[in-house]
């Protein structure tokens, strides 16, 4: 039962190894996400399987996914093609594939072997950490929210200049200049110009 | 990302921790983690997305003045 654990655990290990290495960005998320993955992995053997569900999720579920939008974004030059074209050779899918065959391995021995996939120690149900999460730490859920919120307003304020700066260029075309407000809500803008040139 | 990768292994030491004395709270401690994580990842990429607009570069030498474009 603990062999599992441990190559798990190399897994995570030589991933995050290779995605430290790894000289370009993309290749180095590939082996974020294995890495990532391996994590989740050692969490089910050792008796988490809420925390490896949220960590599948979110972290390469969401937070991964958030990188690679950036940095697709952040190349949006005239040679961006041929450089992602690069990127994703064949050949680069090896090793993370590799690495990420030997989890599904893992993770298949786990489900046809069934219960007990856990270590000795035990394992700590979500019903658990449901009563202890809405319980002594309802404060901490509360600070969480807050955090969450602080982001997401964050986020928005240094998302929104650049959109911002794309509505000023969208005022300057003629055939979408707003027309005059003359006072009467009903008849507003019913002079302005068609949209279609 | 090697950010979220340190955040990572501090969230397995505290899950491995709570499976050792039979707690739930090393769980919770990674909820919390969880989240503050991913604020700072969307602050984070925001913040790259406005560097590359304002410089057209990602070079953080190009960074060397804190005074506001605005």
């Amino acid at each position: 039962m603990e062999v599992t654990f441990y190559v798990a655990a190399a897994v995570a290990i030589i991933s995050t190894g290779l995605m430290l290495r790894d000289l370009n960005v993309v290749h180095a998320l590939l082996y974020l996400i294995v890495s990532l993955l391996a994590v989740a992995v050692v969490f089910y053997v050792i008796g988490a399987p809420f925390v490896a569900a949220l960590e599948v999720i979110i972290y390469a579920g969401a937070i991964v996914v958030l990188f690679v939008f950036v940095v697709m974004m952040l190349n949006l030059g005239e040679h961006a093609m041929t450089q992602e074209k690069g990127w994703l050779t064949p050949g680069i899918w090896i090793g993370p594939s590799l690495l990420a065959g030997v989890l599904l391995c893992e993770v298949a021995y786990l489900v046809v072997r069934g219960g007990g996939a856990h270590l000795e120690a035990g394992m700590v149900t979500p019903k658990q950490v449901g009563i202890v999460l809405f319980g002594p730490y309802l404060i901490g859920v509360e600070l969480a929210s807050m955090l969450l919120l602080a982001g997401l307003v964050g986020a928005y304020h240094l998302g929104v200049r650049t959109t911002q700066k794309m509505d000023i260029q969208h005022a300057r075309d003629p055939y979408e200049r707003r027309a005059a407000f003359s006072g009467d809500p009903l008849l507003a803008g019913s002079d302005r110009p068609s949209r279609t040139p | 990302m090697s950010l979220e990768v340190m955040l990572n292994a501090a969230g397995l030491a505290f899950v491995v921790a709570g499976a050792r004395w039979q707690q739930a709270d090393g769980q919770i401690v990674f909820l919390l983690i969880l989240a503050m994580a991913a604020s700072e990842v969307a602050i984070g990429l925001a913040l790259v997305l406005q560097l590359y607009h304002e410089f057209k570069s990602l070079d953080a030498d190009a960074l060397s003045e804190m005074r506001g474009a605005a």
